[in-house]
């Protein structure tokens, strides 16, 4: 018996990792532009998904693939409007993982689709570590959480590519200062786009069905 | 709470490790997370002392080394340490994310008894 120390130096992640960079390879084969849609519970994620797929499902082939704990509820919801979608029920994980995607992809034959939404779990904090091999991360901040959140939970701020600020109809009733999320998001993450948006009125769609469809033309070439 | 699931992958790379260099026992892991990872050190630590048991890592200590986050400048090339979140360069301003340190979940390395004849 001897006492030792091994040096090691490999990422937690690197399963997780590597399963994220297969199911990538497999969306740029497809050309399938994939999202990964992020919030907190209750942001307005699928009513996003409805106002967002009720404008684009004329001209674009769509697919949704929803994260919940328990239930199908959101998978109906979606279901209603003629799309494809299938259900993950994590069974008690806070977030989707790239090796529950893989096995959802099994049931979605990519070459039909153009554009495949992933709804993740309703969570601030855990979603934004896992790669899922998604091409592009979009959040939501619904006003009624704060115009703190984004010094609260970094992470998801300065991981995704585009911030929505929900619920701006409400504004009058709360206490939001959008130009304080604005500011702390631009020194947290440079690149982000931040879109005001109510999925309510409808106010502000329009400019993220833009987003959405620059970004799947440039997955088409 | 996605520390459990961190947890196990964490345990998988250790035990491939530990009996790739023929431990009989493991009985520290040094771990080193990032300021900006979305992980909690003490729930990783309950975590791990679970899902660890019945396996060579049980009883294993812990030990969490957290990277602080730091970032270069694209304009001026400065590297500074990140405080309260803002990717501002302290010498000219520019906002920049190009982090260098800061989001790491790295298993560094493993101490423990080297024996003949190790358990599983």
């Amino acid at each position: 018996m001897s006492e030792i120390s091994v040096t090691v130096v490999r990422n937690i992640l690197e399963a997780q990792d590597r399963i994220a960079k297969s199911n990538r390879k497999l969306f740029e084969d497809h050309k399938v532009f994939v999202l990964n849609l992020m919030s907190s519970p209750g942001a307005g994620k699928t009513s996003l998904l409805e106002r967002t797929i009720e404008a684009m499902k004329s001209s674009y082939r769509i697919a949704v693939i929803e994260g919940d704990i328990q239930s199908q509820e959101d998978a109906l919801r979606i279901k209603r409007l003629g799309v494809e979608t299938i259900q993950i029920n994590t069974g008690g994980a806070c977030h989707l993982d790239a090796n529950m995607i893989q096995s959802a992809l099994e049931k979605i034959p990519l070459n039909a689709y153009d554009f495949l939404i992933i709804e993740n779990v309703g969570n601030l904090v855990c979603p934004a570590e896992f790669d899922l091999g998604e091409h592009e991360k979009a959040m939501i901040l619904s006003v009624t959480e704060g115009d703190d959140k984004p010094l609260k939970y970094p992470l998801m701020f300065q991981k995704s590519s585009v911030l929505l600020i929900n619920k701006i109809d409400l504004i009058p009733y709360v206490t939001f200062n959008t130009e304080r999320v604005k500011k702390t998001v631009s020194e947290l993450n440079p690149r982000i786009q931040v879109l005001e948006i109510s999925c309510k009125t409808g106010e502000g769609i329009d400019k993220w069905v833009e987003w959405l469809r620059n970004r799947i033309s440039l997955c088409k070439h | 709470m996605h520390e459990v699931g961190i947890a196990e992958m964490l345990s998988e790379i250790a035990i491939e490790e530990a009996k790739r260099h023929n431990f009989s026992k493991v009985s520290s892991l040094k771990v080193q997370i990032g300021e900006m990872a979305a992980v909690v050190p003490e729930a990783l630590i309950f975590a791990f002392s679970i899902v660890s048991k019945g396996t060579i890592l049980e009883g294993a200590q812990l030990s969490i080394e957290i990277v602080p986050i730091v970032a270069r400048c694209d304009r001026c090339e400065e590297l500074f340490e990140v405080e309260n979140f803002s990717f501002k360069c302290p010498e000219c301003g520019k906002v920049s994310d190009h982090c260098i340190s800061g989001k790491e979940l790295l298993l560094i390395s493993i101490e423990g008894e080297k024996g003949e004849h190790p358990h599983v």
